[in-house]
């Protein structure tokens, strides 16, 4: 049984998404049940697989019996598996949060969303586990196109923001595959760990230079990063709450996780130093990236599309680290792979809370929000707290780590643009955190009756507490614990050689 | 230099496809047409990879001859066969293509009934209008 684990991860939410509409073809009620069912196997056989790395080490698995080369292998060390976990724990998460948004929003729609929610979360997963470049490429697709049908059913500018996503995504998709094609066409093979053994040998073949091109420029579409990012706040401003909080911290961390395998397993990470300067390139469109999107986050009133452009800046941090090619810079990637996906995840769950209870999003709205919502604010404190980069919470590490990347090699223009981004930060969220707690009661009422007025608490639904508080107590708990999880199992994800 | 171009037409084709796509996706202003070079776009991609798999000289599609127990098999020689492999991963591809193509379809028709209308300056038009009017309302 648990030789099948891997095999287990996605054949059960890819069964359960085909039965999804079956069941909730007479009891709708059912759906979500269904889902909360199907994915506790995937969150048990990825826990299972991560314990098992970490004393172990990596371990493959080949889908129905053929041998790696030919064959489909299913991979998981020590980076796959811990995506895995963050991905099915955050797939439940969402799932939990979901039943409120969509009984607000999308009553009757239970099967359609929990099918797409479910096929989302196999194609991530896919993506994560699988061996194969091919088999990557389907299942980017498998997400993405869940990911757009979960868009589209968003308010008032969703379809035609779901048409330029859809449009751009296949752009990135196309690039992909055409990467995978020329790598073919120059070795003969797909499987990622054959690949890695041959292409050192056809380095400066132009080939491989042209496949490298198109795998870098493909992912940092689906990525979002800078200036790739136009189709991501659009998008994710329009999905409906339940949707955007699963696929805006999960989708572009994934395509980041791509874009590690393919710079550090695939190639070797000289390549991309040595032989074509992308790391240079890939670090100097990550700072402007920080940049910019600090710079349109703070041009936007509405909260939902400030945190997507809070998004953009995040997506720049963890291609700087990757870019400056040190173990330091790298660690501080994959670590604020894993935190900034739970701080995008936990605000997203804060900003469907609020409206909700039918706040707004603009700033003004939050004017003594904490009396309102007080638990929901506290969490949103946190999270606040954490993109800043303030100990104890999990941001202030994965800064940390990245500054210290970007010391390491010297690169002393990115280092001040981090800290930069840190003060650019704590003007965002002080702003709203000072209409919430410290705004006078009711700047109208000059010591009239209206003063005495009680504002009546009015807390989200516990179905959407219960993942709040948890992401928000795994924010400060990521953070005591980071040194313990790079020791376990980041540094072995870090190639050797660095 | 055209010697050189028919040398490696199939490369040309599968570029000058690519670009068309590629315009009509940024140049074109007409959601559907966007679509259609969309299509073109990952058409292209298909056939360059269908492309690859072919060989000249009477190559034929890979049968093993024999009687399927291990007896009176022949050694297989790489160049009398087609690489099936491309082709086989392109069916994929295709499927992908088609489910894409599907949900922008679908897509399309949301739009086309909220705003009445597919090209993408009349709809930028409408949006600004309804979120002048929110700004006034409130």
């Amino acid at each position: 049984m648990t030789d099948q684990l891997p095999a287990l991860i996605i054949i059960a939410p890819l069964l359960g998404a085909f039965l999804t509409p079956v069941i909730g073809w007479r009891y709708r009620h059912l759906c979500r049940p269904w889902a909360l069912m199907v994915l506790a196997v995937p969150v048990y056989a990825s826990i299972a697989s991560l314990l098992r790395v970490v004393k172990n080490g990596a371990f493959g698995y080949n889908l129905a019996g053929w041998a790696p080369p030919w064959g489909i292998e299913y991979r998981i060390d020590h980076l796959s598996a811990l995506m895995l976990v963050l991905i099915a724990v955050i797939g439940l998460l969402a799932t939990i949060n979901a039943k409120a948004g969509i009984s607000l929003k999308m009553r009757g729609k239970e099967p359609h969303f929990y099918t797409l929610l479910l096929l989302q979360i196999t194609g991530l997963m896919g993506i994560v586990i699988t061996g194969d470049l091919f088999n990557i490429f389907v299942f980017l697709e498998i997400s993405s196109l869940s990911g757009y049908g979960l868009i589209a059913h968003g308010e008032d500018g969703a379809p035609m923001a779901t048409f330029n996503y859809i449009i751009i995504g296949t752009i990135g998709a196309s690039f992909y595959l055409l990467g995978v094609g020329y790598l073919y066409m120059a070795t003969g093979s797909l499987n990622i760990a054959d690949l890695a053994t041959i292409l050192p040998g056809l380095y400066h073949s132009k080939m491989i230079l042209v496949g490298f091109a198109f795998f870098t420029t493909g992912v940092a579409i689906k990525m979002g990063l800078f200036p790739l990012h136009i189709w991501m706040p659009d998008a994710y401003t329009c999905a409906p709450d339940p949707a955007s909080s699963l696929i805006a911290p999960l989708m572009t961390k994934v395509a980041a996780y791509l874009l590690i395998r393919i710079m550090f397993t695939l190639f070797q990470p000289d390549f991309a130093i040595s032989i074509v300067p992308v790391a240079t390139v890939l670090g100097w469109m990550a700072v402007i990236a920080i940049i910019v999107g600090g710079i349109k986050a703070l041009a936007q009133t509405d909260i939902k599309r400030m945190v997507t452009y809070i998004m953009v800046a995040e997506v720049g941090y963890i291609v700087l680290g990757i870019s400056v090619m040190n173990r330091a810079g790298l660690t501080g990637a994959i670590l604020h792979i894993i935190n900034d996906a739970c701080m995008i995840f936990c605000l997203f769950l804060v900003i469907g809370a609020i409206s909700y209870k039918g706040h707004g999003r603009e700033i003004y709205h939050f004017q003594n929000l904490n009396k309102k919502m007080p638990y929901t604010m506290a969490a949103f404190v946190i999270v606040a707290l954490s993109v800043c980069g303030i100990p104890p919470t999990c941001g202030f590490f994965s800064k940390w780590y990245l500054i210290l990347g970007t010391i390491a090699s010297k690169q002393w223009f990115f280092t001040i643009t981090l800290l930069g981004s840190s003060l650019v930060n704590a003007v965002l969220f002080f702003r709203i955190i000072e209409k919430a707690y410290l705004a006078p009661l009711d700047s109208g009422a000059h010591g009239n009756d209206h003063s005495d007025e009680v504002i009546v608490r009015d807390e989200a639904p516990i179905s959407m507490l219960i993942p709040i508080m948890i992401t928000a107590t795994a924010i400060i708990v990521l953070g005591l614990f980071s040194g313990k999880i790079i020791a376990a199992v980041i540094q072995h994800a870090v190639p050797a050689i660095f | 230099m055209l010697e050189y171009i028919l040398a490696k037409y199939n490369y040309w084709i599968y570029i000058v496809l690519m670009m068309i796509g590629l315009y009509a996706m940024m140049g074109k202003r007409n959601l559907v047409k966007k679509l259609i070079g969309m299509n073109i776009f990952q058409t292209s991609i298909i056939l360059f990879f269908v492309s690859r798999g072919v060989k000249k000289g009477g190559a034929t599609v890979p049968i093993l001859m024999g009687d399927g127990h291990g007896h009176g098999e022949q050694l297989i020689q790489v160049a009398d066969y087609l690489n099936p492999l491309p082709h086989v991963l392109m069916l994929t591809a295709i499927v992908v293509s088609i489910a894409t193509t599907g949900v922008a379809l679908a897509t399309l028709i949301l739009i086309y009934k909220r705003y009445h209308t597919l090209e993408e300056d009349e709809i930028m038009a409408i949006r600004k209008e309804a979120s002048a009017y929110k700004t006034l309302g409130t």
